[in-house]
């Protein structure tokens, strides 16, 4: 029994592996491709400077949209990239489908081992081999950047914040698990993806912090697990989210990772069941 | 591009126009023989563009316009931004999967068989194919440039006036732009006969013409002039979008006198990056070295 167990861990732990290696053979060409996604933050920095000026009169600092300052403003948008760091999934829902399309998902079915957990120790390995060379370019980023950010928060906000940022990977996981299993019933689901791409990008605040919706939008924003991806992080480390909402926020969010993961499990049971391959 | 060459033995040069028009035909068979492909690109490109909109939205629902006293108000941003648009639609309808695959071509060895058609090769390259799916951006982009036009010239507070010379100037600076960015495409193209391998072609290219999605007063402000100096006379990519929508839109610092200097300038731009990136491309074209057995 024990030896079972090991065994499995063994497995594990070789998948692990083989995902971090495979991921740091080509790293010089990783860490400049992660520098360079910071350029986009400069022009940011000057369109928002710009904007806080014409609100404050030509004084940016007392301007305020909503509760943001232009330091917080920018502050954001150098959270989210971290958050999305943990969150981004790419090519997990479209790696599904063309799998089922391929067939190549026949080998999970043959081989004695779970693709979900297959795909989620691979997606671990890639993070870690992505955080292990991107903490450079991030760290290098944010030092200059420093000013933009408040004063050290306390702790419980720290710990909230890596406890949503751990959360925002698994809950990115499976929900875009969750996506691909879809192609089990339609084969082609590109435009399916890039809708919820489009959706993703701007309801989960990225392209800017959702408190500026206007107030209809906002309640809708905030029944969606997609603030979680980006906007929810940020936004507890800024102190954005009072005490009260922070405890509720987690809560909800550990209800939409419960309700991804049942999702993905039931989607890949039923799709199994209808499935049908071909070949050798 | 280049004039044809005249020799005794061969009198007549290739029919530019004639191939190029093939070209578009071509491209425009193939994508309708897939027609709800088509349909499906136009709808994606279109989205993203129209989110864009609600973005901006947003953002002046919070202020009254971009950078204080610019004069870049609601209106006349809007007309900027379908200025982005026609711009950026052009170039992706016609130059981006070309310079794409002239990478891919370089990798391949495949450049050979360009090199061996007589007609010019850079014009073969660039023209190659039609990414005719692109060109919906275009639509909104004309449909957006006319509401906001409309806006401006009908507002009750000082309204703009925009007559037949506006119009066909802003078209000739659009083109401009697109040339400038153009060139900057294709030269970057090039560059991958030197380093074998380009895949972050499109990546750096969307960071660069990042830059140039809003107005350039914005960079003109102390950590900024570096950049705005060196985007708008090193690699003049801020005044692609930048001096047909001052012109059209006429915010506050742009008056028909204070615009001259820019748009001569973004005249002798447009020549300069297409003889220098033509020079770029003629130099890469030496080096090539086939991949072929």
């Amino acid at each position: 029994m024990a030896n079972a167990v090991y065994n499995q861990m063994l497995t594990w732990w070789v998948i692990l592996r083989l995902g971090i290696e495979e991921r740091l053979v080509y790293r010089g060409d990783f860490a400049l491709g992660t520098l360079m996604r910071f350029l986009p933050i400069i022009t940011q920095i000057f369109l928002w400077w710009a904007i806080f000026e014409s609100i404050g009169d030509g004084d940016q600092s007392v301007a305020r949209i909503g509760e943001y300052s232009y330091s917080d403003m920018v502050a954001y948008y150098l959270l989210t990239m971290l958050t999305r760091a943990f969150s981004s999934m790419p090519g997990l829902a479209s790696g599904i489908a063309g799998q089922v399309r391929n067939g190549e998902i026949k080998k999970f079915m043959i081989q004695p081992i779970d693709m979900i957990g297959f795909l989620l120790i691979n997606r671990i390995a890639h993070k870690l081999a992505y955080y292990s060379v991107a903490i450079g370019p991030f760290a290098l980023v944010f030092f200059l950047c420093s000013g933009f950010f408040p004063d050290r928060p306390d702790m419980t906000t720290i710990a909230a914040f890596i406890a949503t940022l751990l959360m925002g990977f698994v809950l990115g996981f499976f929900l875009e698990a969750s996506i691909g299993m879809i192609s089990f019933w339609f084969l082609e689901v590109s435009s399916l993806l890039f809708v919820y791409m489009l959706f993703s990008f701007f309801l989960s605040g990225h392209m800017f912090p959702l408190d500026m919706l206007p107030a209809g939008w906002g309640t809708i924003v905030d029944f969606l697990p997609l603030k979680y991806l980006a906007y929810f992080p940020a936004a507890v480390f800024l102190g954005k989210v009072p005490e009260d909402e922070l405890a509720r926020g987690l809560l909800i969010e550990l209800g939409w990772i419960l309700f991804f993961i049942a999702f993905s499990r039931f989607a890949f049971w039923r799709g199994l069941k209808r499935y049908s391959g071909f070949g050798g | 591009m280049n004039e044809p060459s005249q020799t005794p033995n061969v009198p007549r040069g290739p029919a530019y126009l004639k191939v190029l028009l093939t070209f578009a035909r071509n491209s425009l068979i193939r994508d309708m023989t897939f027609r709800t492909n088509f349909i499906v690109q136009c709808v994606s490109a279109t989205s993203w563009t129209l989110m864009n909109i609600g973005f901006y939205e947003i953002i002046f629902s919070h202020t009254g316009s971009i950078g204080a006293s610019t004069g870049w108000g609601k209106y006349e941003f809007y007309v900027f931004l379908a200025t982005t648009w026609l711009v950026n639609s052009l170039v992706q309808a016609f130059f981006m999967p070309n310079a794409q695959e002239f990478s891919e071509l370089i990798r391949t060895g495949n450049l050979d068989f360009a090199l061996l058609k007589p007609i010019d090769t850079q014009f073969l390259i660039s023209f190659n194919k039609v990414e005719w799916s692109s060109l919906s951006n275009f639509g909104v982009g004309l449909l957006l440039l006319i509401y906001g036009v409309m806006q401006l010239t009908t507002r009750p507070v000082s309204p703009i006036e925009v007559n037949a010379i506006t119009v066909v100037l802003y078209f000739f600076f659009v083109l401009c732009g697109v040339a400038i960015l153009y060139s900057l495409m294709i030269a970057l193209a090039a560059t991958s006969i030197w380093l074998g391998r380009n895949q972050s072609l499109y990546n750096f290219w969307f960071y660069i013409t990042n830059f140039s999605r809003y107005p350039m007063e914005i960079y003109n402000t102390g950590y900024g002039q570096p950049l705005y100096y060196t985007f708008t006379f090193i690699i003049p990519v801020l005044i692609v979008v930048n001096v047909p929508a001052q012109l059209m839109a006429q915010p506050l610092a742009a008056t028909s006198e204070s615009i001259v200097p820019l748009a001569s300038f973004a005249v002798v731009a447009t020549l300069g990056s297409l003889l220098a990136s033509r020079l770029v491309f003629k130099r890469a074209l030496l080096s090539y070295r086939s991949a072929s057995s």
